[in-house]
């Protein structure tokens, strides 16, 4: 049975938990909430985690229920869901279906579903390197930090950092290639 | 040394062009590598391709101090439960 590390939980799991909330609230104040509610939940259940998911996946299911919870109680201050619609503009002329049909070129709600799952099969990915490299990918990459910045601060030399990117570079493609493009 | 570069120095070169960390003389020693060498064409591909993925999937990390406190605020509530 796996054992629960909370000591461990920002570490490993903060990042993945922040992509997964982000893209479904949109709001970053609203997703750093959302996950240290979880955080904070998962610790008072502790005891119910039976060790037949992985721990992130049993954060993740906390977590689904702390944005559904947000939405209802967003909903309800509302008093009823709003249904939007919105055309163009009232006054264009032409015909409004063709103006009004999906622009393959415009970013589609199925792009956006997409891109979310993308984000996590990537940090899924990351998470199968080696842990400093998975790290200095991440700073490099996602962070953006300088060189400079993290050779001081892994005390390492820019042509270490640079063999440490692509190796990171190479698995990460590779599994990309199968978890993703397939 | 063979094409102006060699495939290890290329490779490298590729990796800081993702990073937009190649200068200009950089760049064209490694195209010109790039179009006689077959597997240096190749990582090319691959890697301009993981730096596109990268960038549509949007990934953002939690800002550092937000991590400090999460660490913090887990602590104090493992400290809690362990004093009950």
């Amino acid at each position: 049975m796996e054992l629960l590390d909370e000591n461990l939980w920002v570490d490993k799991y903060a990042d993945y938990l922040y992509n997964y909330t982000i893209v479904r609230v949109n709001d970053a104040v609203v997703a750093e909430d959302l996950i240290s509610e979880t955080f904070l939940a998962a610790l008072k259940s502790k005891k119910n985690f039976k060790g037949e998911a992985t721990e992130r996946t049993w954060l993740i299911s906390i977590l689904k229920r702390k944005i559904i919870d947000h939405y209802r109680k967003i909903n309800s201050k509302k008093g009823k869901a709003e249904v939007h619609i919105s055309y163009k503009n009232e006054d264009s002329e032409g015909d409004w279906l063709e103006e009004n049909a999906a622009d393959p070129f415009d970013k589609t709600a199925e792009d956006a579903m997409e891109n979310k799952e993308l984000g996590l099969v990537i940090l899924e990915c990351l998470d199968k390197l080696p842990e400093k490299q998975a790290k200095i990918f991440k700073l490099k990459t996602v962070e953006n930090y300088d060189t400079e910045a993290i050779c001081k601060e892994y005390n390492i030399t820019p042509s270490n950092l640079w063999v440490i990117i692509h190796r990171a570079r190479k698995t990460l493609a590779e599994c990309l290639e199968k978890n993703w493009f397939n | 040394m063979k094409y102006f570069l060699s495939c290890k120095k290329a490779a490298e070169l590729c990796d800081k062009a993702q990073y937009s960390e190649a200068g200009p003389f950089a760049k064209l020693l490694l195209r010109i590598h790039v179009f006689i060498c077959k597997p240096c064409k190749g990582y090319t591909k691959q890697n301009t391709k993981l730096t596109e993925t990268l960038q549509s999937a949007k990934l953002q990390a939690l800002a550092p101090e937000k991590k400090e406190f999460l660490r913090n605020q887990i602590q104090t509530e493992v400290q809690k439960q362990q004093s009950l």
